[in-house]
């Protein structure tokens, strides 16, 4: 299906152009459609970092780009996932320093994102994530020590994507999101109501699949939300390196899709402005392109020396727009927080940390022979093959314990 | 050979041309005490500078390999040294890069590009395979693309998945493409700087687990032999290295499993058994008289590489092999390769990899009884 309308294929003559779908949802906020599309001026941002909610005025809203404050329930929710989050982060990077897991690309500064991504979903949705999303998996429900399973090493991914409908943890940039519009493709098809939040980092954002993932949701009017954390570096390289539009959600526009950035540090804006991108989705109104603000507070990964690119300085700006505390200082000051919930938060993430220590710091028995269990639904002849003769070799090692070499080829 | 370009450090301002001249001439009198231990990343390293000095047109970009100096520290200095137009970081886009260096080498550049790890060039493999191989055809040599492509492949590194792959044997099957692979230090200095004089598309290929370990060379004299060398018009590319000789059996490796291979020779010596180690260098274009000549002395042979044994490189091998020394074959050749299966997780990588004890299982099977 095409926007213009004289390409309308037969068979879809039926349905409404997307053209129309789109005046339809601007029609809503009694904006135009181009208006619908653009994002707002500003990032829309709702307590600053000093933890005050901003006066509406100045919380970067206009006309069609309106937010209403999160319900305190759903607040007090973040708070908890945030903190939970925060401990993740830093129980898993302090696992690497201890040679427990391989590699850990932490989100540490965007929990915020990674909170609010899990948090706008209903149970039926999907969300796609990448590498350094493992936060918003655990905050969608997913066992912590399986997903850490990946940086683990005893196995590619640790979990059932079907059980939580959350995607792999994807590295290969911006080749999920793609499969985040087949998986809304096929909920449209077979008239379920799911949304997909589909999530890539800045850099990512210059990958041709996240210019094909735009343009196919939009073409094919899918509930797809593309969340993109603008963290400013992709490894060494400054946002300036890859796009010089005037905000990664300007590209929304292009492929005809609304757009919107918000503060990424602000748990309030983000849950507004994501709370309102899923329902617009699940009503219909095609996808969008929601773009935070954030930053990446540590190095890329514990393999990567990010003085080699940034000045401390700059860290030090951000980390005075924490996420945590800022969101903190809003709920005390409401009155919504106080030392008895903290501390009952605080067990919580403690108990998340705990199992996390427990999961990874037992050495997994791996079993060589899920080498080829795996790779076909029914391992072909040549893999039964290849498995026999390492089962062949391993026996001969372990008669041989004693006298022969300790070759790692074995 | 190059046109002269304007991009050259003086024209952008970022460094004078006495300073890097200076540069140049420090590092060459630190390595003018001879021998010294260098590892493969700083001779590959050095090859980079060099060919940029000897070269305006030769350029370096890719993701992170300004600045950052590459995630594997093979372009460190470079932008420093030569300036943001000489080394510089692309957006994110591995099509981009590819494509954008067919474009410039089509405008008289000599690109050498970086593919961050093995499976990330997938993304530029339409680029590759539509393009980078096919122009000099297509156009009947109208249009040369004098391009490097370098990629950290392989694994032993306990990556996670994605970040070791073994990719050679699809760029090897595509027609158009020379593929060259360094096993030592020495060979990595020298066959970059062939590859980036080549008037062809080379894809480098660069075992990773290989970027730190260290050989005795003479960067000095590597330099001074590849200037000997580009002058008289020689180039060691197409050639394969006896990196051991032996009489009883041929081991034929490349890139990564060639220490893996002499180790296995080394084993087989002390338990009374000759092994000569072929080094096959550049798989594209394949020497196949140097591995010729050596299973036909030996009549033994044995196939090891790292990427899974169907319809690959070593699958190639064995029958280039086979049609050229049948009748001085007295067993089958065998081979030692990765599983049929994707690259493992890294606690499993060690029941994946090839390793010596398992040369030395398809070496006993040899049929030496006969
Ligand atoms: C196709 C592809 N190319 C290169 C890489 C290597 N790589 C991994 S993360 C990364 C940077 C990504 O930056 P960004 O999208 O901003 O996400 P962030 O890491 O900041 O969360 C790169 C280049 C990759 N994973 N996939
Ligand atoms: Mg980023």
């Amino acid at each position: 299906m095409t926007i213009s309308a004289d390409h309308t294929a037969p068979d879809q003559a039926s349905k409404a152009p997307v053209e129309d779908a789109l005046s339809e949802a601007a029609k809503k906020f009694g904006i135009t459609a181009e208006d619908y599309m653009l994002p707002a001026r500003h990032q829309i941002q709702m307590v600053d970092p000093d933890g005050r909610l901003k006066p509406e005025g100045e919380q970067g809203t206009e006309p069609g780009h309106e937010y209403p404050l999160p319900g305190d329930d759903e607040l007090m929710a973040a708070y908890e996932q945030l903190v939970v989050g925060r401990r993740v982060n830093d129980q898993n990077s302090a696992l690497v320093r201890q040679g427990r897991m391989a590699v850990y690309p932490s989100s540490h500064g965007q929990e915020a994102c990674q909170v609010a991504a899990a948090l706008c979903l209903s149970e039926g949705d999907w969300m796609f994530p990448t590498y350094r999303d493992a936060v918003a998996v655990m905050a969608r429900g997913v066992d912590p020590v399986q997903a850490m399973t990946i940086f683990r090493g005893d196995w590619h991914s640790g979990f059932d994507p079907h059980e939580h409908k959350v995607g792999i943890q994807c590295t290969p940039l911006t080749t999920q999101l793609l499969h985040a519009v087949g998986v809304a493709h096929a909920a449209k098809l077979r008239g379920e109501s799911t949304v997909v939040l589909a999530m890539c980092g800045d850099g990512a954002t210059s990958e041709g699949d996240f210019h094909e993932a735009l343009n196919f949701a939009a073409v094919f009017h899918l509930p797809v939300i593309f969340f993109v954390q603008n963290n400013k570096y992709a490894i060494s390289v400054p946002l300036s390196h890859q796009s010089v539009a005037p905000s990664l959600a300007h590209k929304a526009v292009g492929y005809g899709m609304a757009g919107e950035r918000v503060d990424g540090n602000d748990v309030v804006a983000l849950l507004a402005v994501l709370d309102r991108a899923v329902k617009l989705a699940r009503e219909g109104s095609g996808p969008l392109l929601v773009e935070a603000n954030t930053y990446r507070m540590q190095a890329h990964t514990n393999a990567d020396d990010d003085t080699r690119y940034r000045e401390n300085s700059e860290v030090a700006e951000w980390r005075a727009k924490d996420p945590v505390n800022r969101m903190r200082t809003y709920l005390t000051d409401r009155g919504l927080l106080d030392d008895d919930v903290e501390s009952r938060t605080l067990e919580k993430a403690e108990a998340v940390a705990t199992q996390l220590r427990d999961g990874l710091s037992e050495d997994v028995p791996v079993d060589p022979q899920e080498l080829f269990r795996h790779v076909f639904a029914k391992p072909t002849p040549q893999l039964k093959e290849q498995s026999a003769m390492l089962a062949d070799e391993l026996a001969r090692d372990a008669s041989s314990q004693n006298s022969g070499s300790q070759e790692a080829g074995k | 050979m190059s046109p002269t370009v304007t991009t050259s450090s003086e024209a952008n301002g970022n460094v004078s041309a006495a300073t890097a001249r200076a540069a140049a001439s420090a590092a060459a009198t630190a390595e003018a005490a001879g021998p010294q231990p260098v590892t493969m990343a700083k001779a590959l390293n050095t090859a980079l500078a060099d060919a940029m000095h000897a070269d305006p047109s030769v350029l370096v970009f890719g993701e992170d390999v300004g600045m950052l100096g590459g995630v594997f520290r093979i372009t460190d200095g470079l932008t420093a040294t030569f300036g943001e137009q000489r080394c510089f970081d692309t957006p994110l886009a591995e099509s981009g890069i590819v494509g954008m260096a067919v474009g410039m080498a089509i405008n008289g550049m000599r690109p050498v590009i970086e593919m961050q790890f093995d499976a990330f060039a997938y993304p530029a493999f339409e680029q590759i395979v539509s393009h980078v191989a096919k122009m000099h055809n297509r156009t009947k040599g109208a249009v040369k693309l004098p391009m490097v492509i370098r990629v950290p492949y392989a694994g032993g590194i306990g990556g996670v998945e994605h970040h070791c792959d073994s990719s050679e044997s699809y760029y090897a099957h595509t027609a158009g493409l020379k593929v060259f692979t360094p096993a030592t230090v020495a060979d990595a200095y020298r066959m970059l700087r062939e590859a980036i004089d080549s008037d062809d598309p080379v894809m480098f290929m660069e075992p990773k687990k290989l970027y730190w370990s260290k050989d005795q060379v003479d960067l000095d004299e590597l330099r001074s032999q590849h200037s000997a060398n580009a002058k008289a018009g020689k180039s060691s590319e197409g050639r394969a290295a006896v990196a051991r000789p032996g009489t009883d059996a041929t081991l034929i490796a490349y890139g990564p499993s060639v220490p893996t291979a002499l180790a296995a020779a080394e084993a087989a010596a002390a338990e009374g058994r000759s092994l000569e180690v072929i080094d096959v260098r550049t798989i594209v274009p394949f020497d196949d008289e140097t591995v010729s000549a050596s299973v036909r002395k030996t009549g033994r042979a044995v196939v090891i590489a790292e990427a899974h044994g169907f319809a690959s490189v070593s699958s190639e091998i064995v029958a280039r092999v086979q049609e050229r020394c049948f009748h001085h074959l007295a067993a089958p050749i065998r081979r030692v390769t990765g599983f049929d299966i994707p690259y493992p997780a890294p606690k499993l990588e060690k029941y994946y990899l090839p390793g010596v004890d398992r040369i030395l299982d398809a070496v006993d099977d040899l049929q030496w009884e006969n």
